[in-house]
């Protein structure tokens, strides 16, 4: 995409609420006191929303987009089923979008996380770190090698499980395209029992969360590979000067 | 618009717990991406503009300071110009990024920001906005990302005019995006996301 193509796109259409969990979700008991109470204010989008960070491939190191190889020496592999995650990033107009820079994290196979706040009994991979990141060429497609996570036991009032996931940050060409979600697999029988992914009340919606084992695109003898594509907010395809930005 | 091929956005899911891991994996000691997490710095020594420190918590309801939460902030330069993919010909600052990431601190909670004060941003209508800050919280618990706007509490007269504020007609939680400035370089601002000082956050 020619970069002034993006510059003078024009706003974004309304977020369709009915496809995000509402703010207060109590199965989630997390939510309770971290939910505002208040309606969201509808504000008319101006630059300060349509405009936004962009990142290129030049942020990135050697080993950012492989989580098996980027905490550990050359000869040593993080330990697990390995596997590619891959996919596109679109927006609601069917448009891919170059440059969308994409972070993950995710627990290591036995489904514990690098962080210290953890405080899951399973083990540290010593080879595993679990945080990576790449970015969409110019076709809009991603890749990043990883091991599947393991699923791990929460604290929320229950027997709670969470599926194996992983979280994803993404970068549109707009702020207001920002968004943080996660990824599932196909056939995870925690997925209908996980208060996380209930939050999303239609069922069509979770399920564009969950990745599709992908065996045209597995490599031999080596990994198994999922197909993940991300849709982000659309834009109105040119300025409407008037109603840009308001009143 | 061709509503054939309309897709639709997908949904959002909680940042949960473990955020930094992939979002500022230097803070807890993964020394990954070159040693330096991506926002943490928005300055070069030849930035314009005033530099200002701002900082603030996001407290929950039962008004404790989150302290596992993040804020991504997006702003215009000293002379009101976004950084943006075509920046070349806008002549906005090439050595100011615009945007800026700050986990909470994992004790006070507190998240912080090197910056410089925004000027006012015209609108394509010709009209000004008031300087201000885009918001973007996340945490777990909170399952979409959260935004909102800051003002500069000092700017009186700017904010008076600023199309956004004159269409909050609710005076008494416009306060609520107010900073507050403690000395000349240095402002606070505080989120809630319930209670009864709850922030406006926006539907964008
Ligand atoms: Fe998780």
């Amino acid at each position: 995409m020619d970069k002034s193509d993006m510059r003078s796109q024009g706003p974004l259409y309304p977020r369709d609420k009915t496809l995000h969990p509402k703010a207060l979700t109590p199965d989630y008991k997390s939510s309770l006191f971290r939910s505002p109470k208040m309606a969201l204010v509808p504000v008319n989008t101006t630059m300060s929303e349509i405009s936004g960070p962009v990142f290129g491939p030049n942020i990135l190191g050697e080993f950012d987009s492989d989580l098996t190889k980027n905490y550990c020496s050359a000869e040593q592999m993080a330990i697990g089923e390995q596997i590619i995650v891959h996919g596109k990033v679109f927006d609601e107009n069917s448009k891919t979008i170059p440059n969308v820079l994409i972070e993950v994290w995710q627990a290591n196979a036995g489904g514990r996380y690098r962080h210290f706040s953890d405080s899951y009994k399973a083990p540290l991979d010593p080879y595993f770190g679990g945080c990576g990141r790449c970015v969409t060429d110019q076709n809009g497609y991603y890749s990043f090698k990883t091991i599947r996570p393991g699923a791990y036991p929460w604290p929320n009032g229950g027997n709670n499980w969470r599926p194996s996931h992983i979280h994803f940050s993404i970068f549109g060409t707009s702020f207001a395209q920002r968004l943080i979600t996660q990824m599932y697999f196909e056939g995870d029988p925690l997925i209908k029992l996980c208060p996380i992914a209930n939050t999303i009340e239609d069922p069509a919606s979770l399920n564009t969360l969950v990745a599709q084992l992908d065996m045209k695109r597995t490599i031999h003898m080596d990994a198994r590979a999922y197909q993940f594509n991300i849709i982000l907010r659309g834009r109105f395809s040119t300025i409407f000067e008037n109603k840009m930005d308001g009143n | 618009m061709d509503k054939l091929h309309r897709l639709k956005e997908i949904p959002s899911q909680t940042a949960g717990p473990f955020l930094h891991i992939g979002c500022v994996p230097n803070q807890i000691g993964l020394n990954t991406f070159g040693g330096i997490d991506l926002g943490s710095v928005l300055l070069s020594k030849n930035t314009e503009g005033k530099r200002i420190t701002l900082t603030g918590k996001v407290f929950d309801g039962k008004n404790m300071p989150i302290r596992d939460g993040m804020v991504e902030i997006w702003q215009a330069d000293a002379n009101g110009l976004y950084q943006t993919s075509d920046t070349k010909s806008d002549g906005s600052d090439l050595n100011f990024s615009g945007w800026g990431r700050s986990h909470c601190d994992f004790e006070s909670g507190s998240w912080i920001f090197e910056t410089i004060k925004p000027g006012p941003v015209m609108m394509n209508n010709g009209s000004w906005m008031a300087p201000h800050i885009s918001f973007w919280i996340v945490a777990r618990g909170v399952n979409l990302g959260l935004n909102t706007r800051m003002y500069f509490g000092d700017e009186h007269s700017l904010n008076e005019k600023d199309p956004l504020l004159q269409e909050l007609k609710d005076t008494k939680r416009i306060r609520t995006l107010m900073a507050r400035k403690i000395t000349e370089n240095f402002y606070e601002f505080n989120i809630y996301l319930q209670g009864e000082n709850e922030t406006i956050f926006f539907e964008i």
